[in-house]
């Protein structure tokens, strides 16, 4: 009976849960994404890491390791990692970059991909460099070209295409620039206080069992505090940050599914609405009303399960895209293969909630009454009094629940995630409901009869207005915060650097170089802001705790955290005006005796359990210093200014090995470069970080992780001009009686066209204004609480998003109504239009 | 004699399973500006089809057509609809409002869709005259069957039309609101001095006409002046 019931709507019914298919194709794309994952990891872990085993410290292994460092793997390596300042003596550029002093046959594992492609190898050979691509872009540089690192200018032997475990992101934040590590020394950026990671890189053969050895020898390097990093670690690590991308990803296409299905919900509503005579006729004949309610719960679902299917095809074809859209995140290359196991899944769970949605309005076809055949106006019992409505309700917002758990693995986070998406739905249709109710009051009665026509369509019975201003608009909202955010970042650091701020950062200035260098800004006419000292040091203990102490024992108030950590403290002997006590008491200078009475931030203390009266213990350089926190501080950290977490008085640490930073600001450009080019020619070891380049790569980093939260938000957006073609096609009888009645009152094709279009219109414009004005809210609540900035938006970016969802709108909606402006006038005279 | 609508020799043949069905057959009759005439016949002889042409609906697969002095073979779609537009008013048997506007608006759609302004008034007097100005801001869905015809009514005689088309007008309704719909008609239409065609099977409101036309199996069979 299903089956014959369904004859004439097979068509319609599928168009019902074509508004489920892009959301299971989301989500089969980013679990299919998910294993892909997995196997390329497990397959290319080692090429990650580039060996077997790592060391890895901020300060060089002792000698008493040295012996223990060269017993281990039957190939060794060794590398140093630095930020430092490098000159193209071509175009005169220098900038900063990440320099890598590397000795031995490092990677053992996969290679660093350079053109010419045998200079990965060959660099090592001389005094040859290997400069990071976008760097060689930047500067204009060419292969054959020379690179100054430090005191050392060094022939650029080839460009950096690929290097182990890097990512497009962090070139984006830091290219690289490879040395032989045999030059470093005459760099002269090797000294002391200077921030320098150590990385010892070992390879083993085939069959060893590395794990076992990181066992042996955890203890020893612990004591010098050396990490270690594994091809098995590397897998983990790099799976879990996977982990925590895909599932983002798939709550994000999870969205999609729903908005989907609300959709379902809506047409499987008018769907029914449409069978109450066929149903009341089937109950006069005798069927049951539970036989009545199975007869369309059966067409459900198999439409439920084919939709499910179109939706895991469609997904498995859009991974293949996938590795594009994540490409500057990936350190690896991302092989895709189908995965039959995303697809099943995608399967089930189309199915399952496709069901749940649609039995909402399915249930009340139990309640249809055989007297509607005789009576077409008889009226069942409100469907809101029906116990199994609110069972459905509960139903689906478990499975909402479940769902979000199996993905997060932590209830916590899927009742947020499940309270907010629930808030997020009711705020958006609360504000569509707004918006239409304001524009219906207040839109002006003088308006043109075509205008005033379009908008009162939107009210038609069966309409879905509701549900498309809330589809679309939820992508639409999603876009403009991210466009909103992204104004708000750059705006934040724009403003540091306006006005009188600070807009260039000298570091790594040596106590030797300091009055020089203080001497060289102020012969080019530049303000000295602020200049302070900066000196390393580590924390040994808080109180009685150490770090092994406070890790073992839970029930402490102070954080094992506290203690993983380089601290970079200053000393001065009065406070800054971004500075306010908030408890104890600060001394400017350090009593001749007993501890040292330090400052720290208020937040850190707090997030660290640590207190006015505590006593630290820090090692500065190897020498052990007893101090006690004085007072906290609050810190205004907006703006470029040096600000420290802890801060040490006048008459301690000035003989301790430091470094000073410079803040000053620089007018023009060129009145930069000159300066920048001056100090990297005389003092080689000063890193500078320009702000102006700081905002041109957070530019950049932004959009590139924009790009995937707009294809992830595309998803939502076409699920709304799906959910807005099934809505035009199941619309299209009352449109075609409404179009054909114009006709025949007079109307022209020409109104009857704008009609549509303006129709459309509304709804698109109202879609996204609503979209606009959630983003609008978000953002600047981010701007007032968290940036705390003056909210401002862009209009430009704005306009541009809503004139392309309407436009969008527009043209879907009038392709899909194209047949209604063609119907004869005479049909209106027919029942059967 | 000024006629308003004349049809000669008219013939509409439809396809239908690749062969052709003639519907109406060699029709020719001409109606005097302000009469009023039923087109009267039983299920399936052709009155719908035959009033569709008569109102410029519809073409005629042979013959001529003209309404108000104009040939209608010869428009184009839209010029049609201006003509009706201008010269004609419509009243259906399932009433055929506009659901998403309330009565006064639906009322002024023939009005507006001419581009006249402030027509608000003229609408709301029409309301007025079939009684239902207090209900000028309900929704069709809002209003009953009778009520609804009422607003059907004021709509047709809102662009003050020359000839006035009616399909079965009391087709959907009880016998007392057909009654009432029925006197509203003939008494507006007096009112307006329009010429009023319409459809029906029933006989005794076509003897409220002053002729009858019958067909039958798409021919005329009788063309009486009571």
């Amino acid at each position: 009976m299903a089956w014959r019931d369904s004859r004439r709507s097979r068509s319609r019914l599928l168009l019902f849960v074509s508004s489920v298919i892009l959301g299971i194709a989301a989500l089969v794309a980013i679990y299919s994404l998910g294993d892909n994952l997995r196997q390329n990891i497990d397959t290319q872990a080692a090429t990650l890491l580039g060996a077997d085993l790592e060391i890895s410290g901020n300060r060089p292994a002792a000698a008493t390791l040295r012996p223990l460092l060269d017993s281990l793997g039957t190939e060794r390596s060794e590398e140093r990692r630095f930020a430092s300042m490098v000159y193209f003596t071509k175009s005169g550029g220098n900038r900063l970059a990440q320099i890598r002093a590397l000795k031995g046959g490092y990677p053992y594992y996969g290679e660093l991909e350079t053109v010419p492609a045998s200079a990965g190898r060959t660099f090592r050979a001389g005094r040859q460099a290997l400069v990071d691509q976008t760097l060689m872009l930047q500067y204009d540089a060419q292969v054959g070209d020379s690179v100054k690192v430090g005191e050392v200018t060094f022939l650029i032997a080839g460009v950096l295409l690929k290097a182990p475990g890097q990512t497009g992101i962090s070139t984006t934040v830091a290219p690289s620039v490879y040395i032989p590590l045999s030059y470093l020394a005459q760099t002269g950026l090797e000294q002391k206080g200077s921030r320098i990671n150590y990385l010892y890189f070992f390879k083993y053969p085939f069959a060893a069992d590395v794990e076992r050895v990181v066992k042996a020898i955890k203890p020893r390097l612990d004591a010098d505090e050396l990490d270690t990093q594994t091809v098995q670690g590397q897998k983990e690590s790099t799976g879990r940050s996977f982990e925590d991308l895909t599932q983002f990803l798939a709550l994000v296409g999870f969205i999609a599914l729903l908005l989907g299905c609300v959709g379902v919900a809506s047409a499987v509503h008018i769907y029914i609405r449409e069978k109450l005579n066929s149903i009341a006729l089937l109950r006069c004949l005798g069927v049951k009303s539970s036989h009545a309610f199975v007869i369309y719960l059966i067409q459900i679902v198999g439409v439920g399960f084919m939709g499910s299917l179109l939706g895991a095809a469609l997904g498995t074809v859009i991974q293949q895209f996938l590795p594009l859209v994540l490409k500057d995140f990936l350190p690896f290359e991302l092989t895709t293969a189908i995965s039959w196991s995303a697809v099943g899944q995608g399967i089930v769970l189309g199915t399952i909630i496709s069901i749940l949605f649609a039995l909402l309005p399915l249930i009340s076809v139990r309640n249809i009454s055989p007297l509607r055949v005789l009576r077409a106006s008889f009226e069942s019992a409100p469907a809101s009094r029906d116990p199994l409505r609110w069972l459905v309700y509960g139903l689906i917002i478990v499975f909402v629940l479940v769902f979000t758990w199996l993905q997060t693995d932590s209830w916590l986070e899927a009742l947020i995630f499940t309270t907010s998406i629930l808030a997020a739905f009711l705020l958006l249709l609360a504000m569509a409901s707004l918006l239409v109710w304001l524009v219906q009051r207040f839109f002006p009665t003088s308006w043109r009869y075509v205008w005033r026509q379009a908008l009162a369509n939107l009210h038609r019975p069966n309409n879905q207005t509701s549900i498309l201003i809330v589809s679309i608009g939820l992508g639409t909202a999603f876009i403009c915060t991210l466009i909103l955010v992204q104004g708000l970042l750059l705006k934040r650091v724009t403003l540091s650097t306006s006005g009188n701020q600070p807009n260039i950062l000298l570091f790594d200035i040596q106590s030797s170089q300091q009055q020089q260098v203080l001497d060289l800004a102020t012969q080019q006419g530049l303000p000295i802001i602020q200049s302070v000292p900066v000196v390393n040091m580590r924390l040994e203990k808080v109180n009685d705790y150490t770090a092994t102490k406070a890790e073992k024992d839970t029930s402490s108030r102070i954080s094992h955290r506290i203690f993983g950590r380089e601290y970079r403290v200053s000393y001065r002997d009065t406070l800054t005006e971004f500075e306010e006590v908030k408890a104890g008491r600060w001394q400017g200078t350090a009593p001749a005796q007993g501890p040292v009475p330090i400052s720290m931030e208020e937040g850190f203390a707090e997030r660290n359990g640590v207190r006015v009266g505590d006593t630290l213990t820090f090692n500065v350089q190897g020498a052990l210093l007893t101090t006690v926190i004085g007072s906290l501080r609050e810190i205004d950290w907006n703006g470029v200014r040096t600000s420290f977490l802890v801060l040490f008085p006048k008459g301690v640490l000035e003989d301790a090995p430091q470094f000073h930073v410079l803040l000053t600001r620089v007018a023009s450009n060129e009145r930069s470069a000159t300066f920048q080019r001056a100090v990297v020619q005389q003092f080689p070891n000063i890193s500078i970080i320009d702000l102006g380049l700081v905002l041109k790569v957070l530019d950049e980093l932004l959009e590139k992780i924009g790009f995937v939260i707009r294809f992830m938000a595309g998803f939502s957006i076409l699920t709304g001009l799906i959910v807005l073609i099934s809505s035009v096609l199941i619309s299209k009888y009352q449109r075609l009686q409404e179009s054909v009645l114009l006709r025949t009152l007079g109307a022209s094709r020409k109104q009857i066209f704008s009609i549509t279009a303006l129709e459309y219109f509304f709804l698109g414009g109202l879609a996204a204004a609503t979209g606009i004005l959630v983003a609008l809210a978000g953002s600047w609540a981010l701007a007032k609480f968290t940036f705390k900035l003056g909210f401002m938006p862009q209009f430009l970016p704005l306009l541009i998003v809503f004139l392309t969802v309407s436009g969008l709108t527009i043209l879907i909606g009038l392709i899909n109504s194209r047949g209604i402006l063609s119907r004869s006038p005479l049909e209106v005279l027919r029942q059967d239009v | 004699m000024n006629s308003i609508l004349t049809l000669q020799s008219v013939n509409k043949v439809y396809q239908s399973g690749g062969r052709d069905l003639k519907v109406l057959d060699n029709i020719s009759f001409a109606v005097e500006a302000g009469s009023t005439m039923a087109i009267v016949g039983p299920s399936g002889s052709g009155k719908t089809t035959l009033l569709g042409l008569c109102a410029g609906l519809d073409r005629a697969s042979s013959g001529s057509v003209e309404l108000h002095d104009t040939r209608l073979n010869d428009l184009s779609e839209n010029q049609l609809a201006a003509l009706r537009n201008q010269y004609v008013g419509f009243i259906f048997q399932n009433f055929q409002l506009m659901p998403t506007l309330t009565a006064i608006e639906n009322v002024m759609v023939p009005l507006e869709l001419r581009g006249e302004k402030n027509v608000r008034p003229i609408a709301l007097d029409l309301l007025d005259q079939v009684g239902l100005a207090d209900r000028s801001h309900h929704y069709p869905t809002q209003l009953s069957g009778g009520e609804q015809q009422r607003v059907s009514l004021a709509r047709a005689f809102s662009n003050q039309p020359q000839i006035l088309f009616a399909d079965e007008p009391t087709g959907n309704l009880d016998a007392e609101t057909s009654e009432k719909v029925i006197q509203l008609l003939f008494d507006l239409n007096k009112q307006a001095s329009t010429t009023l065609v319409l459809v029906t099977h029933d006989l005794d409101l076509a003897a409220m006409t002053q002729r009858i036309v019958k067909i039958k199996g798409g021919k005329l069979v009788s063309d009486d002046t009571l």
